[in-house]
């Protein structure tokens, strides 16, 4: 086949040209053109942090919506999530040297009996994304994996992922054990999944259910300055 | 014009994807007490949308039957198919989905705790593997999604309703193209069967 003769030249768009053309290649689930646009941006001296918010997650925010409005399915999602991981993978050593800002730390895995990991994988990329230091812990946990992790990692936020009627209560497993372990109260706890809902989140006692993506991220974000905010009282108080 | 009703009438509202079997079930048994309606099988890539279509078959049938079951499992709605089958007054087979009624809840959970990382075909999935899985899941369009997909699976577990040698033949292939070790488990009709047989077993006496 021919080279792609038609094709555009990103080099030549202006900056606000080119953000607009990785929303759209972010949607049509372009890699390539997302690592080159990523390359020209650095190039002309924007800041990773820049990139990474305004150029690919205000890309991925636009698929999550459509995704939710049922206009794009999961392959079109899986595309598009990935051609943000080549940005992010530019990206991330950068951001971690310029000093980004730091909003907090996530852990996140998908329950055990459960081996489906697109939502989470894209939470986990979305909550990078917004500055979440995030440690995934895969797939298929049990209650002594989770343990573990919190132990090892002191996250602020715990999230569990479910995608089958048949794993979902095994959250309630994991939070009672948090309980037991009388460290409940040290983190959030985030669940979400596809057959979730507010009321079954209530019902096991987790802090939060999120439907995706973008409510993850917001949600942490108000539940972190909710925290920073109690923690400056208190100290305030103390004083 | 309105039919002259001899019997109680029953309707089974099924999964597009159990309606070959139940037909089986039907002239196997002579069980020919019930209509079947379906709904399309492809609702189970978009679960939410599969409560509300089921209240609206209910609703518009209810006038025409004296008695309905449903054969849905969960499908990942969540409960919220659950919450209409309660609010509507009318049956659902037990479980979360076919492969556990046809293996049974004991079995499945076995199963999947001696290996988590199993994918299930049924006849139904192996008669439309192309049209489910692969166009279903865009592997046609974007083949380097498949590690996305089945990266975390080892095996693929056919749980065969009927023996065919031809179809456990798709399936083999079906399991090569996700670069999947096979298993072969014969099931039956398992709890479908059970399910439906005391129902017509009732009307059978009703009627008689
Ligand atoms: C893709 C898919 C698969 C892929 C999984 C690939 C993978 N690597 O994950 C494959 C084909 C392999 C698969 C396998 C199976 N699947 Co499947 N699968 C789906 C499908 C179609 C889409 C799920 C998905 O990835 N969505 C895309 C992502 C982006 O959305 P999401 O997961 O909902 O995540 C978003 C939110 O929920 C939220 N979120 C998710 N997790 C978290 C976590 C936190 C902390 C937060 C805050 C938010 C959050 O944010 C995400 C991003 O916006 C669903 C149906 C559906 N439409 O939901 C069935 C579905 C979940 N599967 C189902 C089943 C039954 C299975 C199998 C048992 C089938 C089989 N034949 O063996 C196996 C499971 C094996 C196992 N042990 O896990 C059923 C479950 C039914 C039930 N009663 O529970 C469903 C509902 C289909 C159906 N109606 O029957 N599946």
């Amino acid at each position: 086949m021919g080279e792609q003769e038609n094709d555009l030249d990103l080099a030549t768009l202006n900056d606000d040209e080119l953000v607009q053309q990785m929303h759209d290649d972010l949607y049509d689930g372009l890699a390539e053109e997302i690592d080159t646009a990523v390359r020209i941006l650095l190039d002309r001296e924007w800041q990773p942090y820049d990139i990474l918010t305004k150029a690919l997650v205000e890309g991925m925010r636009i698929v999550g919506v459509d995704f939710r409005d049922g206009i794009l399915f999961v392959p079109e999602v899986l595309m598009s999530a990935n051609s943000m991981k080549a940005g992010m993978k530019i990206l991330k050593p950068l951001l971690a040297e310029t000093g980004a800002p730091k909003m907090g730390k996530m852990l996140i895995g998908t329950v055990k009996g459960d081996i489906h990991d697109i939502g989470k994988n894209l939470v986990a990329m979305m909550m990078e994304g917004a500055g979440f230091d995030v440690v995934d812990i895969g797939i298929n946990n049990p209650v002594e994996k989770y343990l573990e992790a919190i132990e090892e990692h002191q996250p602020d936020i715990l999230g569990m992922s479910a995608l089958l009627t048949t794993t979902m209560p095994y959250m309630k497993v994991v939070i009672d054990a948090l309980v037991e372990k009388g460290i409940r109260s040290d983190i959030e706890v985030f669940v979400g999944g596809a057959p979730l809902n507010e009321a079954f989140a209530e019902s096991i006692g987790a802090d939060a259910y999120c439907r995706d993506a973008a409510m993850a991220v917001e949600t942490a974000k108000e539940m972190m300055s909710r925290r920073q905010g109690s923690a400056s009282a208190a100290m305030a108080g103390s004083g | 014009m309105s039919p002259t009703v001899t019997s109680p009438s029953t309707l089974l509202i099924a999964c597009g994807a159990l309606a070959r079997e139940i037909t089986v079930l039907r002239d196997n048994h002579g069980w020919h007490h019930f209509d079947v309606q379906c709904l399309p099988a492809n609702l189970h890539n978009r679960p939410q949308l599969i409560p509300e279509k089921v209240r609206e078959k209910i609703q518009a049938e209810r006038p025409n039957f004296d008695r309905i079951l449903v054969l849905y499992g969960d499908c990942g709605t969540g409960g919220l198919l659950d919450r209409v089958i309660e609010e509507e007054g009318v049956e659902r087979i037990d479980g979360p989905h076919c492969y556990e009624f046809y293996t049974g809840a004991e079995k499945f959970q076995e199963m999947s705790d001696a290996d988590p990382c199993s994918f299930y075909l049924t006849d139904y999935l192996v008669r439309h593997f192309d049209t489910l899985i692969i166009k279903g899941l865009g592997i046609d369009r974007f083949p380097q999604l498949l590690d996305d997909y089945f990266g975390n699976y080892t095996k693929l577990v056919y749980l065969a309703q009927f023996e065919d040698a031809g179809l456990k033949a798709q399936a083999q292939v079906a399991a090569l193209r996700l670069g999947l070790e096979f298993d072969y488990i014969f099931t039956g009709y398992g709890g479908l069967e059970s399910f439906i047989a005391p129902e017509i077993t009732d009307l059978i006496k009703e009627a008689s």
